[in-house]
């Protein structure tokens, strides 16, 4: 690991201030992805400012029936809040099936946002790749590319977004808070995160110098009934093939109101709308759900070794949502 | 370089150390504590599970500095009836997970009565569920054994639980 | 009270957990120095310029050694049957000794610093220029130019009985099947680290290995000193699984830099470092074809194999060992084909050649069941041989029958429905099925000492390895019953060099040749007590000793005398080829396996095992359970998820690491049942037969085929990943 200064933060003021002046800045959460990538040597920031002594580690019931989540309250405790497994069990299942519980127990919310991809060329220096070395080329094209995304890929890079809360939150229409010297704004998570293009080296709508301070998660009363369900190639603390954030409202047998975001088929977290459009008024049997997944993946575009990820994420939405429907919410 | 003090097993260390020494390197090779094991040093193996203020953390990705203040337990400052049941349940062969496995499951045996659910929960809204060997295993997959000694991993946890 | 058999604890439980276990990276010196190691990026070609500036100025650096500044290293031997040492060379590689690269993770330098931070900064800021060379690394395209495997005569390369192609062309009933394996890595939980001390012209090394003596013979050649100056230590080594046989870079890097730099110097491996430096399991492309009467006789049974090593060496696999034991057919034909690539030298890993081979031959006798609509059972006990199918010779031990007939009990087998799909379990598919496990059994010669002193207390001496099979605590159980002292009475001392010689541990071999060395140290050790006694009048160990004023009495098997060790050598090749020619020895049993496969994203579940076992004589039957327990694990992801990706584009390995490297986790892994039939092999020390293998064996094929029988569909392919039932 290439050496760097570093310094705690404490206040969230002095962190914002340090980032805004110096070069090469990173903010240090729970460490999982950043200490891993700068082991690396894919992340060398000259300084790391260590954040999690902020104050940032509320979840407080908002007015109206929302959720504020702060940035820096660790995946674990996320996981366990009472009110995020009754409102909102899709997302404290989605954390659940992420990583093992050590690393939930350091894991933040915001650090989480901010997860690199897994793809193999990414983490390995000797290969092309254009989202840790703009314009190198991408070696996964043509290499092993299993675990690549099916949906918002591009020529430049097929990397899949490997976060499972993430999903959760794009589900529920969560809104990042961002905060910099220049004022605080406010990033519905649909915008936050970016498709590759022909700069998957942007991956998010997060400038150098702003700081996730907080996650808000709107009121969403289909949540309740609320699901997610992670597909991978063991039991256990393994990055997603496919998962599925759903909730559904049936009345009288027809879909009143569905939502729906994928992980490990997109190069970001997937909002799956087309789907969502196709289940609004459809009669809640096992046919419209699998023509709800057909819309969505419509788009798919897939090389031989992730081929698969398309039918399987057709099953996994069809399976995911009549598992609601018959048994309900997973809280 | 950084001054730091650490905190381990109820003892106070001083420390100057390069800010990107994790936790683990300091243990082991800045305070001679090797009980902690390097399996992987990327977060994919719980070999270096340690506890820091009762919960169990990966030292490996831990920054040595971040950790000042914080109350770290290795293997060796831990004297727990689990132990014993690992020897007696055959829960390790050559030995090195052992110490990840250890610490990693008295972690889990306070987050299950904390109330902490896990991927296998099949109730999210309900507390208190009960500690069964799915639940076990599902909260235990952080820990790697490459000799195999799951069986008797699970087995010592369930005969610790009660 | 015979102590032999019991479930006793292990010895060495309480320093594993407790932290107080030191292995190999743990060992402090005064003046210790930290070593990395700077992999090429290229699969063959030469260096043609080394930037080593950045990293030499990486305050802590005190050297960057290369091939244009680091010290001599004498040559590899020569492999020869004549210096078993000799086989423990990874590769023939002289490192840091040429601009030569030769595989894609080939250490081009080595990084020494004050601190492991310092060194690992410095050996990232190393680049190498290259001018590559073309190089053959794509396994599935080299197929056509496997070349038969040279055998020799305990292992043929080819074997043949009758005219099995016309055999098969002939059968009322004929499958010709091709199978796949990919590339696996033991990830033994400690990466492979060497701390390596000189004081003048000695060594000391502490080790991660199982081969202790050849290391230090090894050593001894490359640095030109003899071997009674080097020593090696390893008495607790984090699991080897085959992966810490062979001397790979890192050892002999250690050493130099250690040498270069006049410091001792710790070589910790990365995990990446591990895969790019220490060979792992060659691929398979393997061919079964079974002919069969209507009711089940196999008429023909061709078995052959295609495997790669690299240029610079590597082991040829024996996979079509189990085929020439497990079945009575009248004609036979194997063959097994190799392919040298441009890549790292594959090497032994958990029974080499049966762990694949068995996956093969085992799921295609499951596809001869089904194609007969019999029983899978039924047609393999309607095929059990009574000699060995090959050649006639007699089996030391067969119980293959009793294990099946045990196994089909205990697991419900008559509750299954044969036809595939028809068992469900809610919205799961269930599915039953089941593979013969087999392994050879060996015997090496071990040196062991024993010591009674008048205390009582029993001491044994012998430099074998411990990696977490149990070996201290078994041979402590034979001691005591040899001798009649209780169990605590007895320590056992291994792990280093200065011990009397062990065989490196390997073969499932270890436990009998020690125990062999054990019990002939004993019985020696008996007699002169008895003579003592006769000659004192004493009746106790203590009055005798203390009458004949000695503090304690001893006695050895094998000498460590370089003529004795030779002698043993010459004495031991001589008897195990004249046992070779009069028995087929083995370890063998029946895996049971009930998996329920998701319907929807075709996950597969195992849901539950059963392992019935002819170990021959158990020693200890809560760690010998584990050691089966362990194979059975490390088999499930051989079947279910492991798979090292090697890119045919460049060689070069893409997963090398833990996170996309799957090895089973907790919640991949049911209870296992294990069960032993506990009979002890008559020609076998102390009827013992070996564990350390036997369980990985047939575990793929059991669950291809309970998948099969969920499932309806047949995969051929390793790893039966989710997308292949889709």
């Amino acid at each position: 690991m290439r050496s760097f200064s570093y310094l705690s933060a404490p206040d969230v003021e002095t962190a914002l201030r340090v980032i805004a002046d110096g070069e090469g800045v990173k903010f240090l959460g729970g460490g999982t992805n950043l200490v891993d990538l700068m082991r690396e040597g894919i992340e060398r920031p000259a300084t790391v400012v260590d954040i999690t002594r902020l104050p940032l580690t509320g979840i407080e019931e908002l007015p109206g029936g929302g959720v504020r989540v702060g940035a820096l309250v660790r995946n674990s405790r996320l996981a366990a809040d009472l009110l995020i497994r009754t409102r909102y069990p899709v997302l404290a299942q989605a954390v659940l099936h992420g990583a093992s519980a050590q690393l939930r127990n350091m894991a933040t919310v915001g650090g989480n946002l901010l997860q690199r991809t897994r793809c193999l060329y990414f983490y390995d220096g000797a290969a092309a790749c254009n989202k840790r070395a703009p314009g190198s080329g991408c070696d996964a094209i043509g290499g092993f590319s299993r675990g690549g995304a099916i949906l918002g890929a591009s020529e430049h890079c097929v990397a899949a977004h490997p976060s499972d809360m993430a999903v959760a939150l794009a589900m529920l229409d969560a809104v990042v808070e961002v905060e910099s010297v220049r004022g605080v704004r406010r990033i519905p998570i649909a915008d936050f995160h970016r498709l590759p293009g022909d700069t998957p080296h942007i991956e998010t709508a997060l400038a150098a110098d702003e700081l996730i301070t907080a996650v808000e998660l709107p009121p969403v009363p289909v949540a309740a009934n609320s699901r997610y369900r992670k597909v991978r190639d063991r039991a256990s603390y393994a990055f997603a093939l496919v998962s599925v954030a759903a909730a559904l409202n049936v009345e009288d047998g027809v879909v009143t109101e569905a939502r729906l975001a994928l992980g490990g088929v997109g190069t970001k977290p997937w909002r799956a709308t087309e789907a969502e459009r196709a289940l609004l008024g459809a009669p809640a049997t096992e046919d419209a759900f699998r023509r709800a997944a057909e819309a969505e993946l419509a788009a798919a575009v897939a090389g031989p070794q992730n081929a698969f990820k398309i039918e399987l994420a057709r099953r996994t939405i069809v399976a995911t949502l009549r598992r609601l429907l018959t048994e309900g919410s997973a809280a | 370089m950084a001054e730091i003090s650490l905190r381990v097993n109820g003892s106070a260390h001083e420390l100057d150390i390069q800010p990107q020494v994790s936790l683990l390197d300091a243990l082991r090779e800045h305070l001679g504590l090797t009980g902690t094991k390097k399996g992987c040093d990327q977060g994919a193996c719980g070999a270096c599970t340690v506890l820091a203020d009762g919960e169990r953390i990966n030292s490996c990705l831990a920054p040595a500095v971040q950790y000042e203040g914080r109350e770290i337990t290795t293997i060796e400052g831990i004297g727990h009836p689990l132990q014993e049941a690992f020897v007696h349940a055959d829960g390790l062969q050559c030995g090195y997970c052992t110490p990840g496995q250890i610490c990693s499951a008295i972690g889990m045996l306070a987050e299950h009565k904390d109330g902490m659910p896990s991927a296998v929960t099949e109730h999210l809204a309900v507390t208190g569920g009960e500690l069964d060997d799915a639940e076990i295993r599902e909260r235990m997959s952080g820990n790697l054994c490459r000799c195999g000694a799951y069986n008797g991993i699970v087995s010592a946890i369930r005969e610790v639980a009660g | 009270m015979t102590v032999i058999g019991r479930p006793l604890d292990r010895v060495d439980g309480r320093v594993k957990t407790t932290g107080a276990a030191r292995f190999a990276a743990e060992h402090p010196y005064p003046g210790l120095a930290h070593a990395a190691l700077v992999p090429a990026t290229i699969s063959r070609g030469r260096i043609t310029t080394l930037h080593t500036g950045e990293a030499s100025a990486v305050p802590g650096v005190i050297a960057v050694l290369t091939h244009l500044n680091a010290p001599e290293l004498k040559p590899a031997p020569k492999v020869t049957p004549l210096r078993l040492s000799s086989l423990v060379s990874g590769t023939s590689v002289g490192y840091l000794q040429t601009d030569e690269v030769h595989w894609d993770g080939q250490p081009i330098a080595v990084v020494v610093a004050e601190t492991s931070a310092a060194a690992r900064e410095a050996a990232a800021l190393v680049r190498a220029d290259y001018a590559p060379a073309p190089a053959m690394v794509d396994f599935a395209a080299a197929e056509a130019d496997a070349r038969p495997q040279r055998g020799n005569p305990l292992m043929p390369g080819e074997a043949k009985k009758g005219d099995a192609e016309a055999a098969l062309a002939a059968a009322p009933v004929a499958l010709d099947l091709r199978y796949t394996t990919p590339p696996h890595h033991h990830n033994a939980l400690e990466p492979h680290a060497t701390t390596a001390v000189w004081d003048g012209d000695r060594l000391t090394v502490h080790d991660a290995t199982q081969a202790i003596d050849w290391f230090r013979a090894h050593l001894a050649v490359r640095f030109g000193i003899p071997a009674a100056d080097v020593r090696v230590l390893a008495p607790f080594v984090g699991g080897g699984f085959g992966g810490k046989v062979s001397i790979w870079p890192g050892t002999i890097l250690a050493a130099l830099a250690a040498r270069a730099t006049g410091r001792p110097v710790r070589l910790a491996l990365t995990r990446e470092d591990v895969y790019r430096t220490v060979g792992g399991r060659t691929p398979s492309i393997q061919r079964v074809a079974l002919g069969a009467t209507r009711d089940g006789k196999l008429t023909a049974l061709v078995h052959t194999s295609v495997t790669r090593t690299g240029r610079v060496g590597g082991l040829p696999e024996q996979v079509t060992s189990q085929s020439r034991h497990l079945y009575d057919a009248e004609n036979i034909f194997l063959r097994q084909s190799i392919v040298p690539l441009d890549l790292l030298s594959n090497t032994s890993m958990r029974a080499p050649g049966e762990s694949i081979g068995t996956f093969a031959l085992e799921a295609a006798i499951d596809e001869l069941a089904c194609e007969l609509d019999l029983d899978p059972i039924e047609l393999r006990m309607r095929n059990e041989p009574a000699v060995n199918p090959m050649d006639g010779k007699k089996f030391a031990h067969r119980m293959l029958r009793e294990a099946y007939a045990v196994g089909a009990e205990r697991f419900g087998w008559h509750e299954r429905d044969p036809r595939p799909r028809s068992m469900r379990d809610g919205r799961w598919l269930v599915g039953m099925g089941v593979a013969s496990a087999y392994h050879p059994s060996w015997r090496f010669a071990a040196n062991v000492t024993v010591r009674l002193s008048a205390d009582g207390t029993v001491l044994v001496r012998c430099g074998f390895q411990e990696m977490g099979m149990g070996g201290a605590t078994a041979q402590a159980q034979i001691a005591a019953d040899a001798l009649g002292v209780p169990f605590e009475a007895v320590r056992v001392e291994y792990g280093d060099s200065a011990l009397p010689m062990s065989p490196n541990a390997g073969g499932s071999a270890q436990t009998a040749s020690v125990a062999g060395g054990v019990l002939e140290a004993c019985g020696r050790l008996k007699r002169s007590l008895a003579a003592m006694a006769r000659r004192t009048g004493g009746d106790t160990p203590e009055t005798i000793l203390r009458r004949a004023n000695l503090p304690y009495a001893e006695a050895a098997a094998g000498s460590d005398t370089r003529f004795g060790r030779i002698s043993g050598q010459v004495r031991f090749m001589a008897n195990l080829l004249r046992e070779q020619r009069r028995w087929v020895k083995a370890a063998s049993g029946a895996q049971f396996c009930e998996v329920r496969v998701d319907p929807d994203t075709g996950e597969v579940r195992v849901s539950r095992w059963l392992g019935v076992f002819d170990i021959g004589t158990v020693v200890n039957a809560k760690t010998a359970a584990s050691q089966l327990r362990g194979g059975i694990v490390m088999g499930l992801g051989m079947a279910l998820s492991e798979e090292t990706l090697v890119d045919p584009r460049t060689g070069r390995i893409m997963n090398a690491g833990l996170a996309e490297y799957h090895v089973p986790v907790h919640a991949d892994i049911p209870p296992i049942e294990v069960s032993f039939l506990d009979d002890p092999d008559p020609t076998m020390p102390l009827g013992i037969l070996g564990a350390g293998e036997v369980g990985i064996t047939g575990v793929a094929a059991a669950v291809a085929n309970a998948v099969h029988h969920a499932t309806g569909t047949r995969v051929r392919d390793l790893p039966i990943t989710l997308d292949k039932l889709l």
